[in-house]
């Protein structure tokens, strides 16, 4: 069995595919809109230095990264010994030589991954406008504007995806996450100007 | 050379794998088998299984080892079809 085909065996057991989706989709667009928010920040306030803003936006992508992998893992650890625990019960024997125990290790690691990488990379996507400006690459939007388009494509993007999950209209799904993060700026210009 | 040629098993399984997961790794676990697999009941977190296989030569060791992995547990060996072989050479 090729890795990729252990990895789809091993969600399905334990039926985490949906689990692994929701986490990607939830993080991914709270690593998109804190992004958003910090450029947005940026943009309302004193003009500063671009290494200091790429600087404060990696800290925030890393910490969002490491919150999402440890807090999955070690949750999803609890669940998925519980859920082992359970079955071992019902089996009346140890499991965790069988399929199930290489689930109930490897699976809270798949979904930490997800969890952590998903805020991590939409963030890194983000700051690319600021990282290729600094290194003198002539955009043609000022930088933290480029980035702010970035991360509602970006946002946009995830909103089709949600769309595709639930089998509903692309095109709405990826508009009414795309307000959203249009309500925030506005929300972040408004706090920002009072 | 005695082989064994069929096999009826009573299996204690979890619900994941399903039935037909199930089936075909023990189908890939022996060669050249065709397996049968009859829900016989089902419970909460398991269900019990009867699984007949068929083959030319059947290893057993093979497809336990198959339901182990799985999270099976195999409860009894309910029926076997064996036919010795006379070695000519």
């Amino acid at each position: 069995m090729g890795l990729l085909d252990k990895v789809i065996f091993l969600l399905r057991i334990t039926q985490t595919n949906d689990i692994v989706r929701r986490y990607f989709v939830v993080n991914g667009f709270d690593g998109a809109l804190t992004m958003m928010g910090l450029i947005i920040g940026f943009l309302v306030s004193t003009p500063a230095d671009l290494t200091v803003i790429i600087n404060a936006c990696l800290g925030a992508a890393i910490a969002l990264g490491m919150s999402g992998f440890s807090s999955a893992y070690i949750s999803e650890s609890a669940e998925r010994k519980r859920a082992l625990g359970k079955l071992e019960d019902a089996m009346i024997q140890d499991l965790h030589e069988s399929a199930h125990g290489e689930a109930s290790r490897w699976v809270p690691l798949l979904i930490a991954l997800v969890n952590g990488l998903a805020p991590l990379v939409i963030s890194l996507l983000i700051l690319m406008p600021l990282w290729l400006s600094k290194s003198g690459f002539l955009l043609p939007l000022p930088p933290l504007y480029a980035a702010i388009i970035v991360a509602l494509f970006l946002v946009f993007l995830l909103g089709l995806f949600i769309g595709h999950i639930a089998k509903i209209s692309w095109l709405r799904s990826g508009i009414q996450t795309l307000l959203v993060a249009a309500l925030t700026a506005a929300m972040i210009f408004l706090v920002a100007r009072y | 050379m005695v082989l064994v040629k069929r096999i009826v098993l009573d299996v204690l399984k979890p619900h994941q794998p399903n039935a037909l997961e199930f089936s075909q790794t023990i189908a890939a676990a022996c060669n050249d088998c065709q397996v049968h697999l009859t829900v016989l009941e089902m419970d909460e977190n398991t269900e019990t299984v009867e699984v007949v296989i068929t083959g030319n030569a059947i290893k057993f060791d093979d497809i336990q080892l198959a339901i182990s992995d799985m999270g099976g547990s195999l409860h009894s060996i309910d029926q076997v079809e064996v036919q010795s072989e006379t070695n000519d050479a």
